[in-house]
């Protein structure tokens, strides 16, 4: 079954403080050479028959992300 | 006249809003989330809680419900809609605000009684306040940021959409410390504060949140 993936992150002008948190623990582990850290959600969907991109990205820009805050990369399968 | 307010699996403050509009005046009418029926209501409050237990984004799967699709379309006709912590996050998501909720600046959950300035009098939920006016009433979130892009910002003050803002102490880095906004014809109102928490001297710091319950009084009649 073809697998389409959807990465989400928050759009570089809003702040993300749970990515600010894993910076700060990663500094303290040690790890200096990390300069920033953004949190996303990654989607995974499984779909029956040749994927539509079409209703994919309604479905991404439409409920998987918002719009007003986040920024969304669909991902079809190649084959 | 009659209110609605909406039941979603996950609310927890429907019975204080509902007790809100009935300490105001008005009659309550439980509404529940899956049904396309709003039981000819004037006006509809969406209440605090965890609905569909905040996943994907908190309100984002609520905006989708078919209780909730009614309400948009009657919103655009008019309809007085408030929209309370939870209740406010689904009108965003629904697109019937600007903006958008995110988790907390400082990452905690945040319960306190919270100062507020009312920056409009003029909605449909604010117009037994005075401009200028501050309220206090609990606040209590973990999700409660306020935030758009820069220029949305700017859009949404210069358009005068702000209701509400905090003073005294921002309890969760909203940006500009918006607590509420409305809706360009000031009929839906959205804010993280709980003002149905505040209208009993018994249980509240204060009666200040019934206000936003007797404004629709008027809201109604006047349309």
């Amino acid at each position: 079954m073809p697998r389409v993936v959807v990465d989400v992150v928050l759009k570089p002008e809003i702040s993300d403080p749970q990515g600010q948190a894993v910076l700060g623990a990663l500094g303290r582990l040690g790890h200096d050479g990390v300069r920033s850290v953004r949190q996303g959600k990654h989607f995974v969907l499984d779909v029956e028959g040749t994927p539509d991109e079409a209703e994919l990205r309604e479905i991404a820009e439409t409920l998987l992300a918002n719009p007003v805050i986040e920024d969304v990369e669909l991902h079809l399968p190649t084959d | 006249m009659r209110i609605g307010v909406i039941t979603f699996p996950g609310s927890l403050d429907d019975v204080d809003a509902a007790r809100a509009v009935r300490l105001a005046g008005a009659e309550p009418v439980a509404l529940w989330h899956a049904e396309h029926d709003l039981k000819d209501v004037d006006a509809v409050v969406l209440p605090g809680g965890f609905s569909y237990g905040d996943y994907l984004r908190a309100g984002a799967i609520a905006a989708r419900a078919p209780l909730v699709r009614d309400v948009v379309d009657r919103a655009r006709q008019g309809m007085p809609v408030l929209g309370i912590c939870n209740g406010f996050q689904v009108l965003c998501e629904a697109g019937l605000l600007p903006g958008a909720l995110t988790r907390n600046g400082h990452l905690h959950f945040r319960n306190r009684d919270q100062a507020l300035r009312i920056e409009r009098a003029d909605t449909a939920w604010t117009q037994d306040y005075e401009a200028g006016q501050r309220i206090v009433v609990p606040v209590k979130n973990g999700e409660g940021r306020y935030v758009a892009a820069p220029v949305d910002l700017d859009r949404i003050e210069g358009g005068g959409r702000v209701v509400v803002r905090y003073v005294e102490g921002n309890p969760n880095g909203s940006m500009r410390d918006i607590a509420g906004v409305t809706s360009e014809d000031g009929r839906v109102v959205g804010l993280m504060p709980h003002p149905e928490h505040a209208v009993e001297d018994l249980t509240g710091p204060s009666t200040d949140g019934l206000g936003f319950f007797t404004s629709v009084l008027k809201a109604v009649v006047s349309a």
